[in-house]
């Protein structure tokens, strides 16, 4: 809700149909943020307290994964127009960022395939 | 595609990202979870892509194939006992990634960041190169090189880090003031230093701790990036790995009964005035394999308790050879597993899952202990301290209070070792003494298979 918030607060062009949590999420992107943070948190504590301890390597691998979702950033990073210091600090972070994500989703695929049988 | 659309696609990823760690909850599901999770990625990278801003793919492409291919062959060369490195490894590049692309936005976009931008990207930065260091030391602390052993903490290091931190807490408000290009990357070389000096302290038995909390720290690093790029899909996930992290954190601070503070500071519980290893070790009584195969023989329930001495002699698949072979004489067999034996979370189960034992007969803790009075023979191998039964008895001992798989318990307790050479705590176990205890001095891997050999002669 609050990402669809976010999105339309940038994007509404008639302010009249902007409903109360589109005004906060336009007048406050931090607070939006802070509330998806705080929301996604709790969502981990619930999920994360009922993976057995059985798993809690792979666990750590795959969400070693999901971390390099900084590869969001880094494509953003290395792509843009301009050829300065940045596309190369994002260079830098896409190869990181990938190495995260692959080596981690595909090194917990082989631990859990293990745990399969 | 239209920023509304990227959006919904990110609202997609996050939604797979939970549902993969939801798979995680059960062995059977977890491979589907992890692909649920791979998906997500994929969703979010292409979304990406396909934004207006991004219009050079050269960069990228070269990136992703260089990336792609180092992640692809680190994940699949690496052994099972290796994990706890390639973890550590991870987490370092987790952070390292938050730092670039935070730096990456700061040079394009720093006069036009707002004040919550600017502690965002000061923030990425500490967090990132607290993780990068942290992890890059404890991963060469885990791969055991030579040169670690010179490195030592200093003397008053407490009062150091605290310099370092008012100096990281000094940079920040300068960023929010005055940002410039010097002072976020002088954050980064001083949060850098940090990270050293906060994981040099930290070996051994809190290994655990510290793997979950880079964990959690790189999870918090990717949110803090997210926080600068406005970008609801980095705070998810962030979070997400954030609290992943700090729940195993918790988890492996209980199964010491440590506080994180004790952890992080290096402190270790009451000082022990108790006997020498000596007089503990004065009824110590050795054993044969061809004595505990005869022993395994007449028992009906085996219970089985690794420690990381097993990961090093390698003798997991030695394990899986001697747990068939009782099983097939119909004696019950089960793994007690303590939750911080080896060097990282789970790294048991990953060892015996690796060796094709059976899930269903890794038993937690509590569960183990439930029924170890009706235990005949308990077989310890290469455990130390979480079997050590001062923990449970001796309200002066360094580890007193530590919850413990009561090996002691069963009715025969054998255990499988180099040497009485002490564990992590530096502390004599008087189990190796008990009355129902025997010592079968041998590498891990040889004993297990004498006894296999001893059985089936026998």
């Amino acid at each position: 809700m609050f990402l669809l918030a976010d999105d339309l607060a940038t994007n509404v062009t008639d302010p009249s149909t902007n409903s109360v949590i589109v005004e906060a999420a336009k007048s406050h992107p931090f607070v939006a943020g802070l509330t998806v943070f705080a929301l996604a948190v709790f969502v981990g504590f619930e999920i994360i307290t009922k993976i057995p301890p059985t798993l809690h390597t792979p666990l750590m691998s795959g969400s070693n994964a999901i971390s390099g979702i900084t590869l969001v950033g880094a494509v953003l990073a290395a792509g843009a127009e301009n050829n300065d210091l940045a596309s190369y600090l994002g260079f830098f972070a896409v190869v990181l960022a990938t190495i995260n994500v692959v080596g981690g989703f595909l090194v917990t695929h082989r631990m859990l395939q293990k745990f399969q049988r | 595609m239209s920023p509304t659309l990227i959006d919904l696609s990110y609202l997609v990823a996050a939604v797979f990202f939970i549902l993969g760690l939801k798979g995680m909850t059960r062995p059977k599901t977890a491979v589907r979870g992890n692909l649920y999770g791979a998906l997500g990625m994929l969703i979010a990278v292409v979304a990406t892509l396909l934004n207006q801003g991004v219009v050079g793919y050269s960069l990228i492409l070269a990136g992703v194939i260089v990336g792609a291919l180092i992640g692809a062959y680190i994940a699949i060369t690496v052994k099972m006992e290796g994990m706890p490195e390639m973890v550590a490894l991870l987490n370092g590049l987790g952070g390292a990634g938050s730092i670039l692309v935070a730096g990456a936005e700061f040079w394009r976009q720093a006069n036009e960041q707002g004040i919550d931008a600017r502690i965002a990207t000061a923030l990425s930065g500490i967090i990132g190169a607290v993780t990068l260091s942290g992890s890059l030391l404890a991963f060469v602390k885990l791969a055991e090189y030579k040169f670690v052993r010179a490195l030592k903490p200093l003397d008053g290091q407490q009062f150091y880090n605290a310099i370092l931190g008012g100096f990281l807490l000094l940079m920040t408000l300068t960023m929010v003031f005055n940002p410039t290009q010097l002072v976020f990357w002088a954050i980064v070389a001083v949060a850098f230093i940090l990270g050293y000096m906060l994981t040099i302290p930290i070996g051994g038995a809190d290994m655990p701790v510290v793997i979950a909390l880079l964990n959690s720290y790189s999870g918090l690093a990717a949110a803090a990036t997210g926080f600068v790029l406005e970008n609801n899909v980095l705070i998810i996930a962030g979070s997400l790995v954030g609290a992943s992290g700090l729940i195993l954190t918790k988890v492996m601070c209980d199964a010491m009964n440590r506080s994180l503070l004790a952890v992080l500071f290096g402190t270790v519980g009451p000082k022990d005035d108790g006997p020498s290893a000596d007089e503990v070790y004065k009824t110590v009584k050795a054993t044969s394999a061809e004595e505990v195969a005869m022993m395994l023989e007449v028992a009906s329930r085996v219970v089985i308790v690794p420690g990381y001495g097993m990961a090093v002699a390698q003798a997991q698949h030695a394990v899986r050879d001697l747990t068939n072979l009782l099983k097939s004489r119909d004696i019950e067999v089960e793994f007690g597993i303590h939750p911080v034996a080896g060097r990282m979370p789970g790294h048991m189960n990953v060892l015996l899952a690796e060796a094709d034992i059976s899930y269903d007969l890794l038993k937690e803790m509590d569960e183990i202990n439930s029924t170890m009075e009706q235990t005949d023979v308990c077989l310890v191998i290469g455990a130390n301290d979480t079997v050590n039964p001062d923990a449970r008895n001796n309200p002066n001992s360094p580890i007193a209070g530590m919850p413990i798989v009561n090996a002691d318990k069963a009715r025969t307790c054998v255990v499988i070792k180099r040497s009485l050479s002490p564990g992590y705590a530096q502390i004599p176990n008087p189990l190796f003494a008990a009355e129902n205890a025997l010592m079968l001095f041998a590498d891990g891997k040889q004993a297990v298979v004498d006894i296999i050999n001893a059985l089936k002669e026998g």
